[in-house]
């Protein structure tokens, strides 16, 4: 079976560490995991390759995760690639934004992998 | 005429006595669930004032605008790190600043999303990390201050949340 190759996006170091390791710690068995500082970046990954899941962080310098699902929604290689927007966003405007634009669910900071989990895996399961 | 600013300054809201409780809750939750951490609560004195060597900082700004900042010492901050990464021994010492600054972002974050009026019109900023030996805080903010002093490995975190009137 395929295992995913993920993109997680998030301007901090760190949490893009804590992500993969709360995503592996759900029992997720992930293939290659790729990290991206901001949206310009995550833009740029997609572009050099499809992904089976994006993970998003909201607010980020350069471009914010609003502004990267707007033109990740218009990309051939991002046909059919879930979205979810990981965020300490409490603005309810927010993410309904995102999720109005394509994005599949939002994971709130903090969180644990089980929250992680309970997101991410049947997302995963439609790929299967 | 600022339509948008206008609806702002109607919709400001100011803090009361539950602010603090829930501060102190908001940085409790991060840390038991990010660090698996159990904080303690540290009964400050009307003298004391937040102290270290490192601090972190949210801007807010909307119906509420003010600076979220954490401030600790740069043990502590590397202590923290290591938890949040589930290292075991040294730090990669740039990713320190990293780990605080969302420590700071997910604390305000958790904050702003348990007062209703907040949560929606509240935006946060990216966070700014300061380090150094000697430096005071000092901030414009001609409101309130709420400060929350929690213990983390018998070491004392100043959280302060300083509002814009």
């Amino acid at each position: 079976m395929k295992r995913p190759r993920v993109l997680i996006v998030d301007d901090s170091s760190v949490m893009r560490k804590i992500i993969e390791r709360s995503l592996r710690q759900a029992g997720l068995d992930l293939g290659e995991v790729v990290e991206a500082g901001n949206g310009i970046e995550a833009l740029a990954a997609v572009r050099g390759g499809v992904f089976d899941l994006i993970l998003s962080d909201i607010n980020m310098p350069g471009m914010d995760g609003i502004e990267f699902l707007r033109q990740l929604v218009t990309l051939e290689e991002a046909k059919g690639t879930p979205v979810v927007m990981v965020t300490t966003e409490g603005s309810e405007t927010r993410v309904v934004e995102a999720l109005s634009i394509g994005a599949k669910g939002y994971i709130r900071k903090p969180f644990t992998p089980d929250q992680i989990k309970e997101r991410v895996s049947p997302l995963l399961e439609v790929m299967r | 005429m600022n339509p948008a600013l206008d609806s702002k300054i109607q919709n400001s809201v100011r803090p009361d006595a539950t602010w603090e409780p829930m501060l102190e809750c908001a940085v409790k939750e991060v840390f038991q669930i990010m660090l698996q951490a159990e904080l303690t609560t540290i009964a400050k004195t009307a003298e004391e004032v937040s102290a270290g060597d490192t601090t972190a900082m949210v801007g807010l700004a909307g119906s509420l605008c003010g600076v979220m900042s954490i401030r600790c010492s740069s043990q502590t901050a590397e202590s923290v790190a290591g938890r949040m990464l589930g290292s075991v021994g040294a730090v990669n010492p740039s990713e320190v600043p990293d780990a605080l600054a969302e420590i700071c972002n997910m604390v305000a974050g958790n904050f702003k999303s348990k007062i209703t009026r907040l949560a929606d019109n509240c935006m946060l900023s990216v966070p700014t990390v300061i380090r150094g030996e000697d430096y005071e805080m000092v901030t414009i903010a001609d409101g309130e201050q709420i400060v929350v002093c929690v213990g983390y490995e018998h070491s004392p975190i100043w959280v302060t949340l300083a509002v814009h009137s």
